[in-house]
């Protein structure tokens, strides 16, 4: 079977590669772009440890365009060739202030994962924060059922569920507040 | 990389994309969201020589308030169309409410942003909501084949375990909702041991009362015109509940709501029921427990939103087109 030349943008990256059809996207980040924060669990669609963001820029013109900053998809249910021309970013590239070498400051969703011991193991979080990240920019201000609904794709085997819960909560009022500074700041005095 | 190999395909059109399927014949697959056929192909429960992936087929994604024969509406939803997008869709919310209802309960949000209502009905998963939805909603089904356009209803295209009317080189193109212009209610209840798994047992319930198409409320008085339940993970395929159907049609909705009938219906939908599954998840006995639950409980809210209904499906504002990133 014949392989195929792709180009994916990951972190901001463009990242080029001759890849067999069957590559899956998570596959992809971790051996070609040796990007292995993105963890693959159950390589099926359940657990969502591959959470990744995906968009596609350049259908953005003729379609609604999706959420600003991607989807949050399982890279383990996307082949890499289905990506092709898309926008990836992964665990890497959620930190603020980045560079692709330099350690960046932790996102608002994860400094509040490790204000509230929202990880024990670490293997599902990368999912998680992906997750949350997505689910918070659709909706700045959940309610805490919003916040349980958002959260049941991914999976958390050490059962550290009402940590993460509460970091959602926290990162979701911290993000609400910061905007209504925002804006007050802006408001004509 | 668990699937076995195969060759990948990307075409740029409708067209395009049935004759590689016609071509390539039995070994060939469309792959839509891939949501459903990747863990198959994953778990290699399901290997094919040929994926022939739709994503660059825009003109099967995107929403349309169609006008039909007099006042009559219509809603196309591209089979493209992600369930995500469909969420969020005001077109949908307002004129195909059992289908904007429906979306939040399919897999999880993540499972959404990639997942089709085209692949979802093609799938056709007797455990799915979209699919009972289209039964409920007398859906038409619109396709493409070398041999032209057709258009199936979905009370004739679920045909068994997985399988459909469509033809190996056929492709589902997209799905037509008519919109109600009376008085109507809509619910879709389901059961599932998580949030995200396949409903142990589902019901969608669209009623139809016969009043002043002009407005005011349905009334406790007005007849039922059209009802319809759609049941899901309760036998091989989507089912319509007939029987029970026939119990409510032509009779006065006032007598409808009370919870005397709401229990009557939900064991009437039962009655017929011949191939509920039994499996880990729950003895066919208790799926048929469930399913009466959730047809009762669906069938409450949508009478009590026909009777007290003020807001009009079919009338209102107007929507133009509704592109959707698929």
């Amino acid at each position: 079977m014949a392989d195929i030349g792709i180009g994916i943008r990951v972190n901001g990256r463009l990242r080029r590669g001759n890849v067999e059809p069957r590559l899956t996207l998570v596959d992809f980040l971790r051996e070609r772009c040796q990007l292995t924060g993105t963890h693959v669990g159950c390589e099926h669609g359940v657990c969502g440890a591959c959470t990744v963001l995906l968009e596609y820029p350049d259908d953005a013109d003729e379609s609604e365009p999706g959420l600003p900053g991607g989807e949050a998809v399982r890279s383990c249910l996307v082949f890499a060739v289905q990506a092709d021309g898309g926008e990836v970013t992964t665990i890497e590239g959620i930190g603020a202030g980045a560079s692709s070498t330099g350690v960046r400051e932790l996102s608002a969703v994860q400094a509040a994962f490790r204000e509230h011991h929202a990880l024990q193991c670490g293997f599902c979080t990368p999912g998680f924060v992906i997750s949350v990240t997505a689910f918070l920019r659709e909706h700045p201000d959940p309610t805490d059922g919003q916040i349980r609904d958002a959260l049941s794709g991914n999976l958390c085997r050490c059962t550290g569920y009402q940590g993460i819960l509460a970091a959602v909560r926290a990162a979701a009022d911290g993000i609400s507040t910061a905007a209504q500074e925002t804006k007050h700041t802006q408001e004509p005095r | 990389m668990k699937p076995a190999p195969f060759e990948y395909h990307a075409p740029a059109s409708a067209k395009e994309a049935v004759e590689l399927l016609a071509e390539l014949g039995d070994g060939a697959k469309l792959i839509a969201g891939g949501q459903s056929l990747v863990p198959l192909l994953a778990l290699r429960l399901a290997a094919f020589e040929h994926l022939i992936d739709l994503r660059k087929v825009s003109s099967l994604r995107g929403m349309e308030d169609r006008a039909g024969a007099g006042a009559a509406r219509a809603v196309w939803v591209g089979a493209g169309t992600t369930e995500a997008a469909i969420g969020r869709s005001r077109l949908v919310a307002a004129r195909v409410p059992l289908l904007a209802r429906a979306t939040p309960l399919i897999g999880h949000f993540q499972i959404r942003n990639r997942g089709t209502i085209g692949g979802s009905l093609a799938h056709a998963d007797a455990a799915a909501e979209y699919p009972a939805v289209a039964l409920a909603l007398d859906a038409v089904i619109e396709t493409l084949s070398p041999r032209g356009q057709r258009a199936i209803p979905a009370g004739e295209f679920f045909t068994g375990i997985w399988s459909t009317a469509l033809e190996p080189d056929e492709l589902l193109t997209g799905v037509a909702f008519q919109v109600p212009g009376g008085p109507a209610g809509f619910a879709v209840e389901e059961f599932a041991r998580r949030p995200g798994d396949f409903a142990v047992a589902g019901a969608a319930v669209a009623i139809e009362l016969d009043a002043d198409p002009d407005g005011g409320a349905g009334g406790p008085d007005a007849q039922v015109s059209r009802c319809a339940i759609g049941l899901f993970g309760l036998g091989t395929t989507p089912l319509r509940a007939s029987a029970a159907e026939a119990l409510a049609a032509g009779r006065a909705a006032g007598d409808l709501s009370t919870d005397a009938f709401g229990r009557e219906i939900g064991q009437a939908a039962m009655a017929d029921l011949d191939s509920v599954p039994s499996d880990r998840h729950g003895p066919a006995a208790y799926r048929k427990r469930v399913g009466a639950a959730m047809v009762t409980a669906a069938w409450r809210r949508a009478i009590n939103e026909a009777v007290g209904q003020v807001v009009r499906y079919g009338h209102g504002e107007t929507f133009g087109e509704e592109a959707a990133r698929g």
